[in-house]
């Protein structure tokens, strides 16, 4: 499956195992979404459950906190990450804090997919990677896969979970692995063996990372499109980079970056999003903490630079496995 | 050369400032008993007229007038009235146990005790309402203990929120009353959406939501009207028109020369205005939209036209912007005196039961207050335990919660 498939396919699951499942959002019912993530959904579950929305992103968010407070588990779209803001409000000042603010009273088991990330010349409001914005919000889950098997069972993990959930879709990589070497073919899920996917129920757990490509010379912390974008930097410079995809941004799994890092005794933190208090921030605070006598080196941090995302000028922006690599060498090289 | 004169920004202003009197005639009052009453299937751009009109029931000496006059029983009025006496002695009491540093911050709903009051009567048991800060009334008139109320404002030991929130910040699920939030108009939406799951299940509960004057600004407002038109959602948008948005006057929040119900039926919803201070008015129209939200007739938007009696807040002090004696003008009076005045002129009830119960009320919320007051009050006596700070962030505490609980030593 492609990971558009796998989404769709998990979401299929859901609806089919649970009755209080319902998804809708911007062209998501008949049209089965911009990027097809819903096709078919409608037609095999019904307008009740999954339907069009106006284009509100507070109205959407909103609706769902009523919904949940209800006992439903809507699983509602925003169609670009970068369109989350207008729904800010009702994210951060309500669907995380409602469980706490009425002691439990009332939840908000919802799940908010959003396709974020670069790389696709999507320009300045089709490219951002906003995770920081949710990961410093109390109460949310903050997650995204970066690849078609853990898209389902992370997926599904989420709509199932009593918390409200931020999911974030790498649009990049919907339709196949992307290593930031943009002048070659993109090859597809269907020759990868990530995009072999279960066609029933399973699940991927939150807060736990995996490890992507194990190795003893440095760990890399990172997450969606970096993943392969870092694997790609580890090839091409020889360096035996272990790379932890991180799968659950916020809360995380803090045990396997320790464990690594001391292991390793080097770290590099990469991510899309724009450098400063993006979410690298936390991750570089965290292995300092925790890491600090077994390191040997500065922890790096490869990020997108602290612009709005470019048109033109993508592939300067987005960090490539040329940028990827050079902080690589710098961390071996540091004394 | 242009021939055109410079433009001038318009910024309104309320007719009556602190030393002034306000100008009420702004307000648009129709006579008891005037304004047609719709069957419930109408259509919405039919009610165009009615969300520019008033409805009224009681006239000046309490008699009930009119297609709007309901169909209500003696025990109703008189739990209505008795509902809102308390409501307003609970207000009062509040406000000097805030004076006396008690509480930490009071807000009354002095004169808006008919809305919650009697919109709780017309509603059933399992519809939720989707509150501000100001509907307290709703609490009463589902008999909540007060002792629980007055826990939550002492933030004690006992305060069912666990010292989590600003007193009045109530949330009681039992009894149809959502969590109410600090973040204006963003409850309207939820009610939109409850109302939704409910439809969706096939259910037939219903949701009222509700919204100040001041806050139908939000976005949050234009976004629950449009999702509850295009879902036909079984939802009661109550638009609480007190005239003041703490210091703002309602023409600032785009009241001037329209109303709030207009807004409804621009947004091709069923939209009624109605005097909030008619006790049987707002049960009326409450009853009216209850019985097309359950019939699946859809959504009804009603401006209640009242006046905010009180401070906008124990912060607040509105002799700096309004004229100190402005609730005693108001056109609309008030809704104890005019429910009081229509069950005395039935037999109903008299002054030595108003007396009586007047007393027996004041004794209840003391009793209710010492009991609270037993279980500590703010900063004095047992709190919430600091370890409870840590819960309900999500349904399981994750590792980074542990940590920071420990890192407290609690």
């Amino acid at each position: 499956m492609t990971m558009i498939q796998a989404l769709r396919s998990a979401m299929d699951v859901m609806l089919a195992r649970d009755d209080n499942v319902v998804i809708y959002g911007q062209d998501v019912g008949y049209f089965g979404g911009v990027f097809r993530c819903t096709d078919g959904l409608q037609a095999k579950y019904g307008k009740s459950r999954v339907f069009d929305a106006p284009i509100s992103e507070g109205g959407i968010v909103g609706t769902a906190v009523g919904m949940a407070a209800y006992g439903l588990r809507p699983v509602v779209e925003i169609q670009f990450a970068d369109y989350f803001y207008p729904a800010s409000d009702q994210i951060v000042s309500e669907a995380a804090r409602l469980r706490y603010r009425s002691a439990g009273d009332f939840t908000a088991s919802m799940t908010i997919r959003m396709p974020c990330g670069g790389g696709i010349y999507g320009g300045q409001t089709h490219s951002q990677s906003p995770e920081a914005m949710f990961t410093h919000v109390c109460g949310l889950r903050t997650v995204m896969p970066s690849n078609p098997y853990d898209a389902k069972g992370l997926l599904i993990s989420a709509i199932e979970n009593d918390d409200p959930v931020i999911f974030l879709e790498p649009k990049r990589l919907y339709n196949g692995p992307f290593d930031g070497h943009h002048d070659k073919p993109v090859v597809p899920w269907s020759q990868h063996k990530l995009g072999e996917v279960p066609e029933g129920y399973y699940t991927v757990p939150l807060d736990s990372a995996s490890v992507f490509r194990p190795g003893q010379d440095l760990t890399v912390i990172t997450y969606g499109t970096m993943v392969f974008v870092s694997e790609a930097a580890a090839l091409e410079t020889g360096i035996d980079a272990e790379i932890i995809d991180l799968r659950s941004i916020w809360p995380l799994d803090l045990d396997t970056i320790v464990n690594s890092v001391k292991k390793t005794g080097r770290c590099v933190v990469v991510h899309e999003a724009t450098r400063t208090s993006g979410f690298g921030a936390e991750l570089v605070a965290l292995v300092q903490e925790h890491c600090f006598y077994h390191l040997e080196a500065p922890i790096e941090r490869v990020t997108g630079w602290d612009t709005p995302y470019p048109h033109a000028q993508e592939w300067a922006y987005f960090p490539g496995p040329d940028r990827v690599g050079a902080a690589f060498k710098r961390a071996m090289e540091a004394a | 050369m242009s021939q055109s004169k410079p433009l001038s920004l318009h910024v309104p202003e309320p007719t009556g400032r602190p030393g002034c009197k306000t100008d009420f005639s702004y307000l648009r009052v129709s006579a008891a008993g005037a304004v047609p009453r719709p069957q419930v299937d109408v259509s919405p751009s039919e009610t165009g007229e009615i969300a520019s009109a008033l409805i009224r029931v009681l006239d000046e000496h309490g008699n009930a007038l009119g297609p709007w006059a309901p169909d209500a029983s003696d025990e109703l009025l008189r739990f209505g009235l008795r509902t809102m006496m308390k409501t307003r002695i609970f207000d009062a009491r509040m406000v000097i146990a805030q004076r006396k540093k008690k509480i930490s911050f009071y807000m009354t709903s002095l004169g808006e005790e008919a809305l919650g009051t009697a919109q709780a009567l017309a509603l059933q048991d399992g519809d939720m309402c989707f509150p501000t800060y100001r509907q307290q009334s709703l609490l009463m008139a589902r008999e909540v203990p007060l002792k629980e109320m007055i826990c939550q404002l002492l933030s004690n030991e006992c305060d069912p929120l666990k010292g989590r929130q600003l007193p009045v910040m109530y949330s009681v699920r039992r009894a149809g009353f959502f969590t109410i939030s600090g973040n204006l108009a963003t409850q309207f939406v939820q009610a939109v959406g409850w109302g939704m799951a409910s439809a969706i299940k096939g259910d037939t509960k219903i949701a009222s939501g509700w919204i100040g004057d001041g806050a139908t600004a939000e976005s949050d407002f234009a976004t629950a009207l449009t999702f509850a038109h295009v879902y036909q959602a079984p939802v009661i948008l109550n638009v609480v028109n007190n005239q003041w948005a703490i210091s703002t006057f309602q023409a600032l929040a785009g009241g001037e020369s329209v109303t709030f119900a207009a807004r409804g039926v621009g947004a091709g919803i069923a939209s009624l205005r109605v005097d909030g201070n008619d006790f049987l008015a707002v049960y009326a129209a409450s009853r009216w939209a209850a019985e097309r939200a359950r019939s699946n007739l859809g959504p009804t938007l009603i401006e209640w036209v009242t006046y905010r009696a009180g401070p906008h807040s124990t912060s607040d002090d509105p002799s700096k912007y309004r004229p100190a004696d402005d609730w005693t003008n108001f056109p609309l009076g008030d809704p104890v005196a005019r429910l009081r005045r229509h069950l005395t002129s039935r037999g109903l009830w008299s002054d030595e039961e108003h007396d009586a119960t007047h007393k027996a009320l004041e004794a209840e919320v003391a009793a209710a207050q010492k009991e609270a007051e037993s279980h500590g009050t703010l900063g004095h006596g047992t709190g919430p335990s600091a370890a409870s700070m840590f819960e309900d962030v999500y349904k399981e505490m994750p590792e980074h919660l542990r940590v920071q609980r420990q890192q407290l030593g609690v």
